[in-house]
């Protein structure tokens, strides 16, 4: 526990930074006019002990997947498994410059090249890239690509069809690329409405986003249906592959209807969220759409892996290089320690671990959607004692030594809590976490101040973030 | 292997709990005519198997002495980076959600942030984007946006790699993008005043430019503003703001590019770090993550995600970007790299381009020509006879020179683009001549 937090500038003493640069060796032959040199450059100058312990210190404020349950929805917060940063830490892969990849980088590519395969065979998708950064790139280079099929098709479509319990990226990455959102709301069951589908349907519908499962922990009983509803409209069907992890193993994506989709490596397939990021998120589309992939393309021949260019109808480049290559290092490890196999109990167990919490805690907490549920489930704040809302609720297990759910989404569910254990906790740790979900219950009946006031044992106490709104201070200053 | 850590009986007796006879109940929702395919993957490996499969593969990479840049560049990584960005408290971490047990992250950032301020001369940084190309693809639609015109003005000697992502972004949300080309290595200024007008929302100059050249950004910022245009400085090389006047001094209203030289690897380019910095009027129209200072309830100063009605999870389809993660391990070991450094930075800066202007020297000596004669910082243009064939051989020899760039910018043949850094020694480039004198 700290009672201020010290940033490094205020640790800044003249004399005390000992960085020692190595000399060349040779006069400088070419000097820099001095018109074109910056002024001081006021950085911090610490001596390499302070700089440990700083930095050392801020871990200790965080809380991660290594020290605790973190059940936070839709973000797949499993276990990394520490081979994958011990691979992706070797100097063959970290030294490697990109702009010499294929004279010199052939072991890169070979990982990249069967990294797709291996993606290509676990969603049944024809071609895959692993360019996109993130999950929101991988969505934007797919409304990309939906674009670009159109355009090439000589179609006007302008309309992309997002379900009410959608995540906040498909909508704003539509925007980007000059689409309309059309939104379409659940039924009762936490299925889409299919009427509503069916009434939103015209020609101007380019394609329908949905998450699979749902961002309520449900797989949509209607897929086929809403498949086949769009492809007889000439409209296409991309999978948000967020929440692959109830799946993967058990079910292709293009088996469903998909004909595009994206999936995060850093949630199904266990690289390390970072705090927020690198993350990767690769894409996979179905035959009809591969002409339209990004550039360069990772291609074989004669037992060569290289870069291909030659693809006149590609959306062209969306990153610097060929996206976060060590992120991909982590995931193919993973699966090629899990196999089919492994990948397929994955799911299992993590979607048997998701409905044990949710009877446990259904005895106790308000669940709208009450059947089988996938990976994930949402309850709610709905009567609770005293008023108790999700977000005290949510401090209140901070205090606890776990990481608070994802809360307020779905936007459908008032007051939601998306609770996602993934495979990786044991029944002894769900168990605990019942124990103190009903505890809090308790609590918001005898004692509702506790928790209004919590969390009393995290770094920190509650956070005032309408003032950071109110007075943006956005860096340190003396 | 596997990671799951729950036995057999733990799976049965949880079953009986939830009410179903097997795991396969609980997928009753997908369709069984395609439920549980056949997946063919290779067979499943022990962690020491796998291990010793990867470092096979690993080892069919090359190790060359490199003296390739170009957008990623080869600096030395202090053992303090590693050992502190391993800290799994930092690393297994999702985006700082949760405040009160994410302050480790969130001060970091904000100390991230403060630096980017700093090096660039700007107002805002944000929490970081993918990449450099990424970063000038958002920092355009935030001109567009800001100004309200939809026409953009790009150097040529801008990255061909920025401009290609540059150009799918501009594509996708109808922006019309015009290249003003280079004479002499720089932006062709007197060409950019007769291209430019009032309904160009924004001017894009990359300074060191993709020939290694400084550019003149208060020239280009001063012809911008001319026409209400905004100016938008980038940069590949990060390491350059250490010597060179940032963009901010020279009148840029936004400043973005490549960071991976501060702490992150070149790893066959990603992860990466996106910097995207400006003015502070810009603040409510800048995409991504951004980390306020504040104080908890019992007053004491604390971190948090703050302007969040920006972005795509509150504001969805209206939002200032789709971006929502960003690299933050990578700003972390930026954060990380530039304490241990300080002000010592300049000096490394100042090393490699000394390190360069040797180069350059030895290969004039053999009889090469210098393509460009302005100033540059690290990197520059080198014309030799038969470039690809000397390019070979010199691979042969456990040598990378450059990168040829008559891909693109097909007037430019014969071209290498040759970058050192702190990395290079003397001894390598003298190594090198001796090389370049019997091939």
């Amino acid at each position: 526990m700290v009672s201020t937090m010290q940033t490094i500038f205020s640790l800044h003493k003249q004399g005390r930074n000992k960085y020692t640069v190595p000399q060349f060796g040779a006069e400088n032959y070419d000097p820099i006019p001095q018109h074109l040199c910056r002024g001081e450059l006021n950085l911090a100058d610490v001596s390499e002990v302070d700089v440990v312990r700083h930095y050392r210190k801020l871990s200790s404020l965080n809380f991660g997947v290594d020290n605790g349950m973190y059940p936070l929805g839709s973000c797949t917060m499993k276990y990394n498994p520490k081979i994958n940063d011990a691979v992706a830490s070797l100097p063959q892969f970290t030294q490697q410059h990109p702009a010499t990849i294929e004279e010199l980088s052939q072991g890169s590519l070979h990982i990249m090249y069967s990294l797709q395969e291996m993606l290509c065979a676990i969603t049944g998708m024809k071609q895959f890239t692993l360019m996109p950064a993130a999950g929101a790139h991988g969505e934007l280079t797919s409304v990309m690509i939906i674009k670009k099929y159109f355009e090439t098709k000589g179609e006007k479509r302008n309309i992309i069809l997002i379900p009410d319990s959608a995540h906040g990226t498909n909508p704003a990455s539509v925007a980007m690329c000059g689409f309309t959102v059309k939104e379409i709301p659940s039924n009762s069951d936490g299925d889409v409405d299919i009427d509503a589908l069916r009434a939103a349907m015209d020609d101007n519908v380019a394609a329908m986003m949905l998450t699979c499962p749902n961002t309520l922990g449900l797989f949509d009983r209607n897929i086929m249906t809403i498949a086949d509803i769009l492809h007889s409209n000439g409209a296409l069907f991309y999978c948000d592959g967020a929440n692959l992890n109830a799946i993967v193993g058990k079910v292709r994506p293009a088996d469903l209807g998909f004909d595009i989709m994206h999936v995060n490596l850093h949630k199904t397939f266990s690289t390390p969220h970072g705090g927020g990021g690198p993350g990767s998120g690769p894409i996979g589309v179905v035959e009809k759409l591969t002409p339209f992939m990004p550039v360069p393309v990772i291609a074989k021949k004669d037992n060569q892996f290289y870069l291909d260019y030659e693809r006149p109808q590609s959306i062209g480049r969306v990153h610097s290089y060929y996206g976060n290559f060590l992120v991909m290092l982590r995931a193919y490890t993973y699966i090629l320690m899990l196999g089919a196999s492994g990948l397929k109990q994955v799911a299992e167990h993590a979607v048997v671990n998701a409905n044990y919490l949710r009877v446990k805690l259904q005895k106790h907490f308000n669940l709208p959607y009450t059947r089988i549920c996938m990976h994930e489930f949402v309850i709610n704040d709905e009567g609770m004692p005293n008023g108790i809302t999700t977000n005290e609720i949510a401090k209140r297990l901070l205090d606890y030594g776990f990481h608070a759910p994802t809360v307020y989404f779905p936007l459908i569910v008032h007051g939601a809590m998306m609770i996602e254990p993934t495979e990786t906790e044991h029944r002894d740790t769900l168990d605990a976490f019942v124990d103190t979900m009903i505890a809090i219950k308790n609590e918001a009946n005898t004692n509702p101040e506790v928790l209004k006031a919590a969390p009393h044992t995290t770094p920190v106490r509650k956070v005032d973030a309408v003032l950071a709104a109110r007075k943006p201070v956005l860096k340190w200053e003396e | 292997m596997s990671f799951l850590p729950n036995s057999d009986d733990d799976i049965r007796s949880m079953c009986n709990e939830i009410g179903v006879n097997s795991v396969e109940d609980l997928f009753v929702d997908i369709p069984s005519t395609v439920k549980n395919p056949d997946i063919q993957l290779p067979s499943p490996l022990s962690e020491q198997e796998a291990m010793h499969s990867l470092l096979r593969i690993a080892n069919t990479n090359k190790r060359v002495c490199s003296l390739v840049g170009g957008g990623i560049y080869h600096h030395y990584v202090p053992a303090v980076v590693d050992h502190l960005s391993s800290r799994s408290e930092f690393y297994t971490a999702y985006t700082p959600y949760q405040p009160e047990v994410s302050q480790g992250t969130l001060a970091a950032i904000f100390e991230f942030q403060t630096y980017m301020c700093r090096l660039t001369g700007m107002d805002i940084a944000n929490a970081s984007m993918y990449d450099g190309a990424t970063a000038l693809a958002e920092a355009v639609l935030m001109a567009v946006r800001t100004t309200r015109k939809n026409n953009v003005l790009c150097s040529a000697a801008v990255h061909p790699h920025y401009r290609q992502v540059l150009a799918t972004y501009a594509w996708a949300s109808d922006i019309s993008l015009q290249i003003v080309p280079y004479k002499n290595g720089a932006t062709d200024y007197n060409e950019l005043s007769h291209i430019i007008n009032d309904t160009v929302a924004c001017v894009v100059v990359q300074s060191p430019n993709f020939f290694g050249v400084i550019e003149d950004i208060e020239k280009v910022a001063h012809i911008a503003h001319e026409h209400k245009a905004l100016c938008i400085a980038t940069f590949t090389e990060a390491m350059s703001l250490g010597l060179l006047k940032s963009p901010g001094e020279c009148g840029a209203d936004i400043a973005c590019g490549e960071g991976q030289s501060f702490g992150n690897y070149p790893a066959n380019g990603g992860p990466l770090l996106g910097i995207l910095a400006c003015k502070k009027e810009f603040m409510r129209t800048i995409p991504g993550r951004l980390i306020g200072k504040t104080v908890d309830e019992d007053g004491r100063e604390c971190y948090v995600m703050t302007l969040q009605t920006r972005e795509q999870h509150i504001r969805r389809e209206r939002a200032t970007s789709n971006i929502c993660t960003n690299e933050g391990l990578c700003a972390l070991r930026a954060t990380i790299y530039l304490g241990l450094v300080g002000n010592r930075l300049v000096e490394i800066a100042r090393t490699n381009h000394t390190a360069a202007s040797y180069c350059l020297e030895q290969l004039v000596n053999l009889g090469y020509e210098r393509v460009f004669d302005a100033s540059f910082f690290n990197e520059f243009v080198i014309k030799i006879n038969n470039a690809k064939d000397v390019q070979n051989k010199l691979m042969d020899n456990g040598f990378a020179l450059g990168i040829p760039l008559e891909t693109y910018y097909p007037e430019l043949s014969d071209c290498l683009l040759v970058t050192a850094t702190e990395c290079t020694t003397k001894d390598d480039i003298d190594t090198l001549v001796k090389l370049l004198q019997t091939i």
